[in-house]
């Protein structure tokens, strides 16, 4: 038995090496930790990871990326008192729910460490936990210039197809789309869940059970792709008119095909990058932007795709 | 068995042919505990070498983890007992979810007084634990089966709910409606805050730098989930070492027919083990609505996975019979350790898996070697 743990003990020294050196490798300078509430399996955040990378190593500071797994929030919180204890020099958070993330967040704050909130969350939230600023799109804000654009645009019935129900931040979109509209926003809203087969059949049967529904709003690339691939099988690609939050290949493709009018693109990318620059200007100059950055929202149409196309899914 | 037969057999006399002499070292090696007690010994000797001077054991780090290990242990000791008598229960984070939930939607929706809330949540999510049971016993089915169709019931109701009354999958303002509750504060809370303020005063902890709290120190007490985490672990081992009752639940895992026949009630047995599962469960729930004041639709997702391997981790037995409650502990504590220690020791987070698995073969493979030896088997 002794040798059986020799064993163990050497597997696993040999596993964790690796893992070791390669995070030792540039730990002069700042550190930062963004902590979002994305769960593993969303690829939207590749970008935020891009972004932050990118900052660090243009700006020379180090920077770690954290996230719950399952994106359950009370984990987030924990993975804040984590990061807290560790004792960075910043902390970048998103704020999906205020309740939950207020107390470790104001904790953070309080012992010194500078947070700026980024991507969830709405700027008086980030006054409130005594953030140095909100860098994001509003999110309601984002959804009801969405709606009222497509009411110019002849929408009258809605479909929002919300992937991540269980995040009201996200949903404040549909909620901001259909008082854009000037509708109620009623059984609109559909609970896709995240399995790509799943979303298409549920927004084909949504579609067939009411024929009256003219407009379609997806909440990120989870929830468009599946329904752009929908609107292909039924026909009806291109003939309804279809926003979307977010960019990605596929969506990109569609805005070109035309079956996609447009999509509202936050910036991750800035999102994730600014933070890291200002957090590094204020440590080492006393440098701060007097006011929160919007990264969003910028509708992406057809025109001007080139560069868009370029780094979608990437950097955009 | 070993621990089963213990209690029943009459005290043995220096002579008695049927009881074997085990030496003290030997009895201790084949204790169920001793892969756990073994992985606490390498994680913490793995994350003294490799983290220790990144915040991880000052009294934040060990606050943070020391609160993750006790979520986990709560959840893990209903979950070993239960698997002890035998049995899964797969609806452990959607009871986690849909608890909290129904407290917030009685209390701050309804507006009833959250101790009736309370107390009203608990007797739901008991009965719908004794119902799992229920049906287990009646049909037949694997439990696996069962608690996994109520992880999709419950995590259906957990998002139906408030987004039909409230519009919304989140609900807050707990904190406020808990505001000076007796029964509340049992779930919330700290305990302890004059000994950590004496530390902070004395330069022994942290202390916040600037804002409303300046000058109190960073970890303001024991919160009252790792006091329920103790209790329920004590209570546990106790249950099942030292009563008779713990003797039935080893032998309703063991052979389900031969402890019927020797007079043993294992259908109350499991249905009351479902029951406390749930009952486990609840407790996590309040104890986390109170301290973040909000309850929400995503909480508790796949706990009952990671309750499943910290008692695993501990030692105890996926077909039952086998385990002890000291081993789930120590198994909670290590996936908590690991879970947190990770981050401290820079550890990029999505290798976190790979290491949990590696510990998790390495304590099973440690677990089954013990087993052999205790039962002999090949």
């Amino acid at each position: 038995m002794k040798s059986l743990l020799a064993k163990l003990t050497l597997a696993a020294a040999v596993i964790a090496a690796p893992m070791m050196s390669a995070t030792v490798a540039y730990a002069e300078g700042e550190r930062y930790v963004l902590v979002s509430h994305a769960p593993d399996s969303d690829s939207w955040w590749n970008t935020i990871k891009n972004g932050i990378a990118l900052a660090g190593e243009q700006v020379g500071v180090e920077v770690e990326y954290r996230n719950p797994p399952t994106g359950d929030i009370a984990d987030m919180a924990r993975i804040i008192e984590q990061a807290v204890a560790s004792g960075p020099n910043g902390i970048i958070t998103t704020l999906a729910d205020f309740d939950v993330l207020q107390g470790p967040i104001s904790d953070a704050v309080d012992q010194g460490i500078n947070v700026i909130i980024m991507n969830t969350g709405t700027p008086e939230q980030a006054r409130e936990v005594g953030a140095l600023m909100y860098v994001g799109q509003p999110e309601y804000d984002a959804g009801f210039a969405a709606g009222l654009r497509a009411k110019s645009e002849g929408v009258t019935n809605f479909l929002c197809v919300n992937h991540a129900i269980q995040q009201p931040t996200v949903g404040e979109r549909c909620r901001g789309y259909a008082d854009g509209l000037g509708v109620e926003l009623g059984d609109s809203m559909m609970d896709s869940g995240t399995d790509p087969a799943e979303i298409k059949n549920r927004v084909l049967a949504y579609l067939s059970a009411n024929p009256d529904v003219d407009g379609i709003l997806t909440l990120g690339p989870v929830s468009a792709n599946p329904t752009i691939q929908a609107l292909e099988e039924n026909g009806m690609a291109g003939d309804i008119h279809f926003g979307t939050f977010d960019l990605g290949d596929e969506i990109v493709q569609a805005i070109k095909d035309g079956t996609i009018s447009w999509g509202i693109d936050q910036q991750p990318f800035l999102q994730a990058y600014l933070p890291v620059v200002v957090l590094a200007n204020y440590d080492r100059y006393g440098v701060l932007p007097g006011n929160n950055i919007n990264s969003g929202p910028g509708f992406v149409t057809a025109d001007g795709l080139e560069k868009i196309e370029e780094f979608a899914g990437e950097y955009r | 068995m070993t621990e089963a037969t213990q209690g029943s057999a009459p005290t043995p006399d220096a002579a008695d042919e049927r009881v074997k002499e085990i030496s003290g070292f030997r009895k201790a090696l084949i204790r169920p505990e001793l892969g756990g007690i073994v992985g606490t010994v390498a994680v913490f000797t793995f994350f003294i070498l490799f983290a220790f001077d990144s915040g991880m054991f000052a009294a934040q780090g060990v606050m943070n983890w020391s609160i993750v290990s006790a979520q986990f242990m709560i959840i893990a000791v209903g979950a070993c007992l239960l698997m002890i008598a035998g049995e899964f229960d797969l609806s452990v984070g959607s009871m986690i979810g849909f608890a909290g939930m129904i407290t917030a939607i009685m209390s701050v929706t309804m507006g009833m007084p959250m101790w009736v809330a309370i107390l009203l949540t608990f007797a739901i999510c008991l009965a719908i634990g004794a119902l799992n049971g229920f049906i287990v016993i009646r049909t037949g089915l694997p439990s696996f089966i069962v608690t996994l169709a109520f992880l999709f019931i419950l995590r259906g109701f957990t998002i139906y709910l408030p987004q039909t009354i409230e519009n919304k999958t989140i609900i807050g303002g707990i904190r406020e409606a808990a505001e000076g509750d007796w029964l509340a504060g049992l779930f919330g809370g700290n305990v302890g805050e004059w000994f950590f303020v004496w530390l902070g005063n004395n330069g022994l902890i942290q202390t916040f730098e600037r804002g409303s709290r300046a000058g109190q120190p960073v970890v303001d007490g024991i919160p009252a989930l790792i006091v329920w985490a103790i209790i329920l672990v004590i209570f546990g081992h106790i249950l099942l070492t030292r009563t008779r009752f713990g003797n039935w639940i080893f032998a309703a895992g063991g052979d389900a027919e031969s402890a019927r026949n020797s007079g043993v009630p294992v259908n109350r047995v499991k249905i009351l083990m479902f029951m406390f599962t749930a009952f486990c469960a609840t407790v996590f729930a309040m104890c986390q609505i109170f301290e973040f004041g909000s309850a929400g639709a995503d909480r508790g997702l796949l706990k009952e996975f990671e309750a499943i391997i910290a008692v695993v981790i501990g030692g105890a037995l996926l077909t039952g019979g086998y385990g002890s409650v000291l081993g789930a502990a120590l198994g909670a504590l290590i996936f908590g350790v690991v879970q947190q220690g990770l981050f401290f020791a820079g550890v990029e987070s999505s290798l976190f898996r790979v290491f949990l698995g590696v510990i998790l073969l390495g304590a099973v493979i440690l677990n089954t070697y013990i087993r052999r030896m205790i039962t002999g088997e090949r």
